[in-house]
């Protein structure tokens, strides 16, 4: 929790309570698996966007749809932070959590901020639950949360009583108790309550009296922090300065899709989808289907190969075409992505990377298919990789992954990870202007059509069924330079070899070049890719408050890399990579510049801490400043 | 739009293409070949809106011979790739050509699901009971102890008949000739071509060099009319080189029965339009040589194909929203206003 310095401590005229103007905070909302925690964590994200401020979200939860109830392994939890000021991270440390159960408590503490405020459900701390979460003692009582403000308040009593007039049963009744918890952390936050107000009476139309309950349960948590005389204060976060524009809050898989959509439409197409649900990417799938009156086309596959297979079929037939998937799912597509490759068609692959290698952590974020994407496949296949750097800019991420896969008729693959898929921040509504062009030729003319005849960029023509005169057979054997006819020429096998490879480095006439955030040369340069951006930034902001000699380079494109990343390597006297792998940019970079790039790595399913990147920065320039 | 119909002189020829053939000489799929040439040209397709795709495998290079346009896919996927085709554009008639190893083997879950769903595409079965293209192992329609490479004291695996899994499968027509009847290759080929929906053809031929007798009883002159029964719509089965010979029902079991021992209408009447597929897949069990093995439509029966129920949700979902408008997307949900004056 920052302070806004140079505010004082003005007094709630209502309540009579004091307030204290903050520039940032971050909730975590914490509970069992059923507790319905991502929900209101999604309702305070909103109110407090709605409201204004920035916002970086973070949900963390099992893999499994119930864990056993009350259980350490059950606890579901959604951490929001929330500023007057630009932030790129869901932030380190938790400033107030809310715990729902006593395994929440135990789960959740150890990434409590010093002084931090608990609101836990005291309700739920009886005998059973604190033996569920092998509690030996009640920590409320044992003297272990003094460091912390602990408020103990009765959720579940309150709740029933706020929703008696409902006359719905106990267990329905004490359902509406993540509202009673999101009322009060709105109360405690100045957090408005009418978005929440207008999304209950939407999703609940049907059911009136749930409604009514969960609207009950809502204003009862909020006038409970007004009045009991439990909490002496609330906190002040003004709206941050954001450019002036229409704002909604996308997370990365919400920005995904609609990027996708958004550049079928650009190129004046329909599009493609052909997917098989796997987490974290399954939502990219969902939003989708229900975008099929943009004549979105979407095919749940039987599997993995079928979804990318069928890509491979849509791009022949002329549609934009994606797919979507995960580590153990870009496994098995790597063969049909190789005869994308060899056919020379334009297709996205999305790997929403998660915690590997097999199943892994399925629920959990990691950058380790880097390698997968560049190098992945058989034979000498390379295709043009780019990662997203942040929820929204998945929706940047889409477009430019469409307009390279089609301008170079190349599959393109697009990293996002679990960290990017589920969290959200404000995403700034495009106009027209903003939004690239889509050009797309394709092959018409039968007197000069010859299917492996290469453009200025090295691609080859798009002549799509149904034009006349220009029927051609691709597929995976090899192809006569140009006729596009199957040759076993050991000459032209070189040759085509060295044609598919040259055109997706030409892909960097495309890639602007690489931008460096601080001093062009120094000291230390921390490189960093894809969803870790936030937390590299920002450490290194704040290195560079201290006088620090440290600049950031985060890499968008990993194949082709920018035609002067050897430069801005070389102009630092030490490189930093940091990634959530065990080194694969790093090895990359230094197979590709002869530079000595040193790592930092973390494989733990959780995204970067400002803190761990700060003290290696310090670790490697401490003294230096 | 040029039809081989509208310029007959060029007929099959049309739909050759100038690429050399390079199967075995006396393979059936040369003349599969050319029967599919014929047909197309006689039906009147388009050359510019008709797809070939295969997978891998000897059979697998057909597109290269067509004057189509065509993919050559990876092992086993040619029907995944074509329902990406056919999805992106349903107004293309797409073909896949796949042999036993191709379509059951490798690619057995991509066949099973392409049929359920009723995708409009036409798929041969090159049915060889051999891997030819690898050499000679065997494949998941040889038959139980077929010696081969890699099975040299006999296979142990049991094989699928493909007509049952696209029985199983809930295919919606589903035939089976055999390579050396050319006018009923021609026959079955023209009826799978007008079939709306996944149309599944298996096609009996030898493999001359691995498996040259696969079908002997089936080809020879002198037994094959004991050994093949004609399906025929609306028609009592009756086989045999006298038709002396039908099939009848006895209770939920069919047998071999001697015409004139048996009232006529005691015999099975085929019905390729039976509401339930049970008679159908009774059919499909019958093997030589306990019984003669059919040939001909076993099913056709009309269900929405897959592509027209995509594009009517489509349609539907335009008529409740309106064609999608980007603007009014980007800005559903919870959106909010930020103005300079905001940034006090």
């Amino acid at each position: 929790m920052s302070t806004a310095t140079s505010k004082g401590r003005p007094t709630d005229q209502q309540s009579g309570k004091q307030v204290e103007e903050l520039v940032q905070a971050a909730v975590r909302f914490a509970g069992d698996s059923g507790d319905g925690m991502q929900l209101v964590g999604g309702q305070f994200t909103s109110a407090s966007a709605v409201f204004g401020n920035d916002v970086a979200t973070f949900p963390d939860y099992p893999a499994e749809i119930r864990a056993p109830m009350g259980t350490l392994a059950g606890v579901s939890g959604f951490q929001i932070n929330f500023a007057s000021r630009d932030i790129y991270t869901p932030g380190d440390r938790v400033d107030v959590l809310v715990a729902m159960n006593p395994a929440a408590l135990k789960v959740n503490l150890k990434d409590m901020a010093e002084g931090g405020t608990i609101i836990v459900n005291v309700d739920e701390f009886d005998e059973a639950s604190l033996r569920r979460a092998q509690y030996d003692a009640n920590p409320l009582e044992t003297g272990e949360l003094s460091r912390y403000r602990v408020y103990p308040v009765p959720m579940t009593q309150q709740t029933l009583e706020a929703v008696r007039e409902t006359g719905l049963g106990p267990r329905d009744a004490g359902r509406c108790k993540n509202f009673y918890a999101l009322g009060l952390v709105c109360w405690l936050f100045e957090r408005p309550l009418e978005p929440t107000r207008r999304w209950i009476n939407a999703k609940f139309a049907r059911t009136p009296a749930v409604a009514r309950a969960n609207l009950l349960a809502l204003e009862a948590g909020y006038a409970f922090g007004e009045t009991a005389e439990m909490f002496s204060q609330r906190y002040r976060i003004r709206p941050a300065r954001l450019a002036p524009g229409t704002y909604r809050n996308l997370t990365g898989n919400q920005a995904l899709a609609l990027g996708l959509v958004t550049a079928a439409r650009l190129a004046g197409k329909p599009l493609f989808y052909g997917s098989y649900p796997i987490t974290p990417a399954s939502e990219i799938l969902h939003d989708l289907a229900t975008y099929k009156h943009f004549d979105v086309r979407v095919f749940q596959a039987e599997d993995e190969i079928a979804a990318m297979a069928a890509v491979v079929g849509a791009a022949f037939a002329g549609a934009i075409a994606a797919t979507g998937t995960s580590g153990p799912g870009m496994a098995l597509k790597q063969e049909a992505l190789s005869l994308g490759v060899m056919t020379e068609l334009p297709m996205v692959v999305v790997n929403v990377q998660r915690g590997g290698p097999s199943t892994g952590l399925p629920t959990k974020t990691e950058q380790a298919d880097l390698w997968q994407a560049v190098m992945g496949r058989h034979g000498e296949c390379p295709l043009p990789v780019l990662a997203a750097q942040s929820p929204a800019d998945c929706f940047w991420a889409a477009i430019e992954a469409v307009r390279i896969a089609v301008q170079y008729m190349t599959p393109v693959v697009l990293l996002s990870d679990g960290y990017l898929a589920n969290s959200s921040e404000p995403w700034r509504v495009p106009g027209k202007s903003d939004l690239p062009t889509i050009e797309i030729v394709h092959a018409t003319d039968p007197a000069t059509f010859r299917p492996y005849a290469r453009d200025a960029h090295g691609a080859r023509p798009w002549a799509i069924p149904g034009t006349p005169g220009l029927e051609h057979r691709v597929g995976g054997l090899e192809k006569a330079d140009v006729t596009g006819e199957v040759c076993y020429v050991p000459e032209n096998h070189q040759r085509m070899t060295e044609l598919r490879a040259q055109k997706v480095a030409n892909v960097v006439q495309d890639v602007p070049d690489q931008a460096v955030f601080g001093a062009p040369e120094g000291e230390l340069l921390v490189v960093s890719w894809g969803g870790t951006f936030g937390a590299v930034r920002t450490a290194v902001e704040q290195a560079r408050e201290k006088g620090r000699s440290v600049s950031h380079a985060h890499l968008r494109w990993l194949n082709p890399m920018p035609r002067n990343l050897g430069d801005v390597l070389r102009r630092f006297r030490r490189i930093l990579v940091c990634e959530l792998n065990l080194g694969q940019l790093q090895w990359l970079l230094r197979a590709r510049y002869l530079v000595d790039a040193q790592g930092l790595h973390k494989v733990q399913g959780r995204p970067f801490r400002v803190g761990e990147i700060t003290a290696r920065i310090d670790e490697v320039v401490g003294g230096r400043a | 739009m040029s039809t081989a119909a509208d310029s007959p002189e060029l007929g099959a020829k049309a739909f050759k293409s100038d690429q050399q053939v390079k199967w075995c000489p006396g393979c059936g799929d040369h003349s599969i070949l050319v029967q599919v040439q014929k047909v197309l040209a006689s039906i009147g397709a388009c050359r510019e809106r008709t797809v070939f795709v295969s997978g891998i495998g000897c059979s697998s290079r057909f597109p290269y011979y067509m004057g189509t346009y065509g993919i050559h896919g990876i092992h086993g996927r040619a029907p995944a790739i074509a329902t990406g085709v056919k999805c992106a554009n349903p107004a293309l008639d797409v073909w896949v050509v796949t042999g036993d190893g191709d379509a059951l083997s490798i690619g057995g879950n991509h066949i099973l699901h392409t049929i359920r769903r009723n995708v409009g595409l036409k798929i041969i079965l090159l049915n060889n009971r051999i891997y030819g293209l690898t050499k000679g192992q065997y494949s998941p329609t040889s038959e139980f102890g077929t010696r081969t490479k890699s099975s040299p004291q006999g296979s142990i695996d049991h094989p699928i008949h493909p007509i049952s899994v696209a029985i199983g499968s809930e295919i919606t027509f589903v035939a089976r000739t055999i390579d050396t009847d050319v006018a009923h290759v021609q026959y079955v080929l023209r009826r799978a071509a007008a079939h709306k929906g996944t149309a599944f053809v298996e096609v009996y031929q030898n493999c001359q060099v691995y498996n040259a007798n696969a079908y002997g009883w089936a080809t020879d002159r002198e037994t094959k009319a004991d050994h093949l029964l004609y399906l025929e719509h609306g028609k009592p089965l009756i086989f045999g080189k006298n038709r002396d010979k039908g099939i009848r029902l006895n209770g939920d079991t069919p047998e071999v029965v001697e015409l004139g021992r048996v009232r006529p209408d005691d015999l099975v009447i085929h019905d390729e339009k039976a509401a339930d597929s049970s008679m159908a897949f009774r059919l499909a069990r019958m093997h030589y040589p306990a019984f003669p093995e059919p040939v001909g439509v076993f099913r056709a029966v009309e269900k929405p194909t897959y592509e027209e129920l995509m594009m009517a949700q489509i349609a539907a979902e335009r008529e409740r929203h309106g064609p999608g408008d980007l603007e009014k997307l980007f800005r559903s949900g919870d959106v909010w206003e930020v103005t300079a004056t905001d940034q006090g």
